[in-house]
This record gives structure tokens, sequence and C-alpha cells, in this order.
């Protein structure tokens, strides 16, 4: 079936020399104390400093062009860079979100002045994004938004408020998706738009949600009559649905929805070596088998995207199979191992395999549900 | 994909559709020879892939070969192409002239080789072989053998021998071969170590049976995706139910990454017959066969389950093809071999392929 096709991907021999650099590095950082590693950083794991350290060292806006603060670098090798710093369970989240999809948004449909002023500071690490979709009544049903914005002079003016917004209280900016005209019963997807709001401008609150872990990620973020001025609105008025739609297809397949959980093989690896322990190993395998595949399909994907190859049921698929394989290095590790699971331990596995658990509802719900992600996967293939 | 190999896949495609045909496989289980199948691709030179020509090959490479295998699987082809591809590839690998035989491989765990005893020009042979594939029709069999000089492979011609009939869970031909004090003169025959031919029958049996099983995989998910179209219950295609997308989106999951994992194994198989991502595509199709059977059929539900239907000739061959040349457990030993010698936190140099740290260039 032609839509499930994905190539093979052979990396380039050039980038084994980024991956010791940044193995590198990150050893370093971690030995001189500067960060601790942790399952899950791509959403929990927050570092100004460190977003920093990988701007300095210009992993952040890789691939795009220079004059914007970027690096002209390939895909492959900003999948590179990601996929070290899941595996590792950098602190990344800080500028996460602004270099997987701001920053790429802002090149395809941003005003040059937008380019200029956003991107070279996101480049550097010091300028962090967080996602404005999900609303209160609107959930996996994403065209039922109710947050508008009304024309004034020079701009308009935001009312309504998001939800489950991670990373908002340390983020600078959000794009929220809004109405800029009533809603049309018959086009549910018509009328919206996509403002870039300056999280601390008058009339924005902030307010917690905390995690079941009593960790705090998730924000609600209330807009009251905040000004936008019209500079700040990302491509056209009005198309915004589309926009953000194709934000979205380069988020479902990466190296994020396989690895949030590799911290956690990779310490359960450790210790069955350790124990010369076959049994347990041979549990690993089956593991390694299924990550190796699945990597193999996101790695596909990322070259079917700077290819323009539309990939949006695969990319749906790795999703759908990468996130509940997360879930399962917890579900497998808990029974090889005879340990009491706590965030407090000072015992790695412990820590680690109490952190799978406990994020693990998150990881089959972010960026679309997977029973959203099926019957989007289900639709695209019968229609082949 | 080169323009070759369209090709290829093209002509291929064409005579499998026309000679692999639901009676044909349907035949086949009964005691008949696909004869029209196995001559069309012999015509078109398609037995001898990835055999140099210089050796009676038709040239092109294991990626070529192999793509008409996985047309083979998806098309439940009964006959021996996978093991006529493993004979042909060794018998060229020690230069030995190939043709359009119909060849097949003896291959168990902890066999016993054959005994060959010189006798003038020839040998007495003695040795018999279990779930031989298509032993049946085969004009030839690739046995390991020993000598009073040593272990070797031999190209026995199989009208010497005694073949008790049997058969797998999809009715393909499995079938007992003995020889009882043949006398065979002049026979091929070359020196090879056990471990390196039960290791090269191995890898490139688990290779050849990962590549048909992508080919059936995908052929279930067609059947179940065109059933739902067609198939109406309470006024609307089966399809619109969200139970039945859940099935189908699994299902296409479990079909595209067998696809791919079989690909990366072939990828790797020109560089490496003994590669790990053989062992590890194996793991991972074997897994797909066990969790796509069972969505596929209930989604068909008592259609799917009778004769009458064809999703079977797939379903049946994936349950018996899993458990040949390695099932999950045993290929996982193979990977954890490879673990056991891990360095801390070295999985990840194992997944990705590269090392923490270059190795150093020997200067001489």
């Amino acid at each position: 079936m032609k839509a499930l096709q994905i190539p093979v991907v052979e990396l380039p021999k050039e980038t084994d020399e980024l991956r010791r650099e940044i193995r590198q590095f990150l050893k370093e950082e971690i030995e001189n104390g500067s960060i601790v590693p942790k399952c899950d950083c791509w959403l929990s794991g927050f570092s100004a400093e460190f977003s920093k350290k990988m701007g300095e060292r210009g992993w952040i806006g890789m691939t795009w062009p220079k004059k914007y603060g970027g690096g002209e670098r390939s895909s492959v090798e900003r999948y590179v860079v990601t996929e070290e710093m899941l595996a590792a369970g950098a602190p990344v989240s800080g500028h996460w979100i602004a270099d997987r999809q701001s920053g790429p948004l802002f090149l395809k449909f941003g005003t040059e002045d937008q380019k200029q002023f956003f991107l070279p500071k996101i480049a550097k690490g010091e300028c962090f994004f967080a996602i404005g979709l999900s609303e209160p009544n609107a959930g996996s049903d994403l065209a039922n938004i109710q947050t508008r914005a009304v024309k004034v002079d020079n701009g308009w003016v935001l009312n309504g408020s998001k939800i489950w917004t991670s990373g908002a209280h340390v983020a600078h900016y959000s794009i929220v998706l809004c109405r800029t005209s009533p809603q049309d019963p018959n086009n549910r997807h018509a009328g919206m738009s996509q403002l870039i709001v300056d999280l601390k401008a008058p009339g924005v609150t902030i307010r917690p949600i905390h995690l079941m872990t009593g960790e705090h990620h998730f924000n609600e973020v209330f807009f009251e009559d905040v000004f936008i001025p019209d500079e700040m609105v990302v491509g056209e008025v009005g198309n915004g649905w589309a926009q953000g739609m194709a934000e979205l297809a380069y988020e479902r397949s990466g190296p994020e929805r396989i690895l949030s959980t590799y911290p956690l093989l990779n310490e359960l690896t450790n210790i069955l070596v350790e124990n010369k322990d076959r049994n347990g190993l041979k549990q690993v395998s089956r593991l390694v088998s299924r990550m190796w595949t699945l990597r193999n399909m996101s790695l596909g994907i990322a070259q079917l995207l700077e290819e323009g190859v539309p990939s949006n049921i695969i990319a749906s698929l790795v999703k759908d199979m990468g996130t509940k394989f997360e879930q399962e290095i917890a579900e497998i590790t808990r029974l090889l191992v005879s340990v009491v699971p706590s965030t407090d331990s000072e015992s790695l596995i412990e820590k680690y395999l109490a952190q799978s658990i406990l994020q693990s509802p998150g990881f089959t719900l972010r960026g679309g549900t997977n029973e959203i992600l099926r019957g989007i996967i289900a639709k695209g293939v019968i229609q082949q | 994909m080169s323009e070759m190999k369209e090709m290829i896949i093209e002509s291929a495609s064409k005579m499998f559709e026309k000679y692999s045909t639901k009676e044909a496989v349907n035949e086949s289980e009964k005691g008949v020879w696909a004869g029209d199948l196995w001559n069309s691709l012999a015509e078109n030179g398609m037995l001898t892939v990835a055999v140099p020509e210089e050796l009676g090959g038709s040239g092109g490479d294991y990626d070529d070969a192999l793509s008409i295998l996985r047309l083979a699987g998806k098309y439940s082809a009964p006959i021996p192409l996978a093991e006529t591809y493993m004979a042909n590839w060794l018998l060229a690998k020690f230069d030995i002239p190939v043709g359009n035989d119909i060849l097949t491989v003896a291959y168990e765990k902890n066999m016993q080789p054959f005994q060959f005893n010189k006798d003038g020009e020839g040998f007495v042979v003695t040795g018999k072989a279990k779930n031989v594939p298509w032993a049946r029709y085969a004009d030839k069999l690739i046995v390991l053998g020993e000598t009073s000089d040593g272990t070797i492979f031999s190209l026995l011609d199989l009208k010497d021998a005694q073949i008790n009939q049997g058969k797998n869970m999809a009715g393909e031909a499995r079938d007992e071969v003995i020889f009882d004090h043949v006398f065979v003169n002049d026979p091929v025959n070359r020196f090879i170590g056990r471990d390196d031919f039960e290791k090269t029958v191995l890898y490139s049996g688990a290779l050849t049976k990962s590549v048909l099983m992508a080919g059936a995989l995908e052929k279930i998910l067609e059947v179940t995706i065109n059933h739902t179209n067609e198939r109406n219950q309470f006024g609307r295609p089966l399809h619109r139910f969200q139970a039945i997308q859940h099935h189908i989106a699994h299902l296409a999951g479990e079909s595209a990454s067998a696809g791919l994992a079989a690909s990366y194994a072939v990828d790797s198989f020109e560089k490496d017959p003994f590669s790990k991502e053989i062992a590890l595509a194996k793991i991972r199709v074997n897994e797909a066969a066990g969790k796509g059977n069972p969505i596929a059929h209930q989604v068909l539900a008592a259609i799917g389950f009778t004769y009458e239907h064809t999703l079977h000739h797939s379903t049946r061959r994936l349950w018996s093809w899993r458990d040949e040349f390695g099932t999950e457990s045993e290929w996982e030993e193979v990977v954890t071999d490879e673990l056991l010698n891990l360095d801390k936190d070295g999985l990840w140099s194992l997944i990705t392929g590269v090392e923490n740290y270059s190795k150093e260039v020997e200067v001489k």
C-alpha cells in the first residue's frame, strides 16, 4: 500500500561525529551536576541555562537560514540532536516547542519582521513558546474553540482561555488559535487565526494546573481584553486552522514519540547486563526490536517530510505505536526488577520507573489522542 | 526505487496475479504442483536473480530478488521460491553454476549431517531430514554432510530419495527426505564449516521468511480494508464504525512495521549476511503476524474463517512462517548475546550503530 511505504534511511557518516560531540557535552553536563536526566524530559525537564547552552552550540533552529540565526543544517542532523537529547533525558522542554514548531511556522507563514525578531532569539535558546490550542470545551474536537479576537484599530482584542498549556509559566510567547469571525456551521474550520501572544502582556493570567504527581507543567491561560498588534498575526487572518494543522504534521512522528521513557530502558539494561540476566535481556531484546522498527519509521518520515511527501497517515501510526511503546517499557521493567518506584529515590531505576509510570497517561493524549489518530489512520488507508 | 526495479516488480506482479490464483493455491494444497507459475518465473529469469550472469544467473542484487519474493508472499505463491533463492545464492557463493532447477534446503535445529561414505568415484549417502520445504516437487536438495575428509554441503538429486509427505499449517509441503545407503555418483560437494553452513541457512532463511511475511501482512491489510468497504451492517459500511477503524489502524501499524523491518533486513544483508538487523526484523515481523492475524479474522468474522474465503491463504502462512527459521524467542537469544557484551549505558550505541568514541585509526 502506497500510503504506508516508508523509505530506508542511511544516516550520513558525518552525523557520527555530531553524535559523539553531543554525547561528550552531555556527559560533562551530567558529571558536573548542571543537569539531572529524567524521563519525559521534553515535557518536564526545564532548564533555561541548558537551553542557552544548546543555543550557543547551534543545536536549536539548526535547519533555519543563517540570516535568522539558524545553522542551515539538514533535518537529519536536527533529528540526531533531538534523539540524542531525549535518550540522555536532558532538560530540553524550555525551547522544545519553539524549535519544533513555532520557528518552522514563522518560516512558512511569518512576516519578514516576525522572522527577524523571533527566530534569532529562539535559536539562541532565549525565547520560549507555548502551544495555544486546547480549550476547556475543545479538546479532541479542536474546531470547537471559543477564544475570539475582535478587530480594533491597529490590532485585535483577545478574550477567552486556553488549557493544558505546557510551560506557559516559563514561556515568553504563545501562538494562540482563536476565532476571528463567527462560527460557520457549514465550515467548522473557517474563520480561525493564529496570534502571537506575549505572555507578560496586560490581561494575560496564567494559573497552574498541577499534574497528579504534584508537578507543575500544565497551565490554564486566560485572556481578558488582551491587545494584540496587527504585526502579531501569523500568516493570513482566517487561515489559522490550515496553518495549525501543518504544524501538527511535524510533531507526530518525531523521536519524542518513542523515547520519552528511554532513560528507564537504558537503566534496566545496565542492571540486567550487570546481573547477566539472560531471561530479562530477552525481554529487552523484544523491546529493542520494536524500538529499532519505530525509530526507522520515524527517520523515514523525517526524510519524506523534507522531500515534501504528505505523511500524515504514517506519522499518526508512529505516534500511536510509539507512545504505547513508551508506556510498555515501564510495564515490562517492573516485572524484571524488584524495586520500589519513587520519584524521590536515590536509585536511578526506582526514580525513572516512577517518572515513567506517573507521566505515562500523557503520552497517549498529547498531540492528538491515540483514538483520534486511529481514526485518521483508518480513514487514510481506506481512501487508498 | 530504480526504474529497473519498478519494471521487475511490475512484471512479477502480473505473473503472480495470473498464476498464483485462489484456485492454484487451493489446488496446491491438494497436491497439484503450480507448474505454470514456476515455469513463467523461470522463463523470465526470476529464479536466479542476484546470481551473476557468469554463473548462469540473471544478475541483479538481493533487493531485486527479495522484491519479487515479497510479492510471492503477498500472493501466497505455492512454490519454493525462497528456498530456491537461498540455494542458488549459496551455490553462487561457491562459484557453482545455477539453472532453473527447483531447489530446496534441509534445515532444522541440531540437525544430523548426512553421512557420505567414499565408494569409488562416488559416495554412499545415508541421512534423514524432516520438514523439508516442497521436497516432493524439488529437483535437488542442499544438505549438510559429513565425509571422512570433513564437513560439506552437498547438492543431492531428489529422484534417489524416499519422500514421506508432510505439511505445515498452511498446507505447504514439508516433507521427510530419507537417503538410505543411496549411491551417488560424483555429487556437487563443497567443504564448509558446520557453523558456517547452519548460520548461512538460518539467516538467509529468516530473511526470506521475513520478506514473505511482510508481503502476506500487506495482503491481509488489503483484504481487511476491502471487506470493511463492501460489507454493510446497521445500514452503513463496517469501516464507519470506530471499533472497526481502530482495528484497521492497529493492523495498518503492524503491516507497515513488518514491511519496514523487512526492508532494513534486506538492506543489511548485502553488507553482512549475519546482520543483527535480520534478527531484529524476524522478531518484529513474527510479532506483527501474531497481532495482525487475529485482527483480520475478527474484522472478517465468520466468512474469513471459511475455506471458501482466501484470507486463510495468508493467515495460515503467517502462522506457519513465524515459527520457521526462528521464533521471537530464538532470535531474542541471539540479540541477548549481543546485549550481554554491552558496556554501561551502551544500549544507545547499539541502537544508533554509533559508538561513543571513534575507533582509533590504526597507523601502520
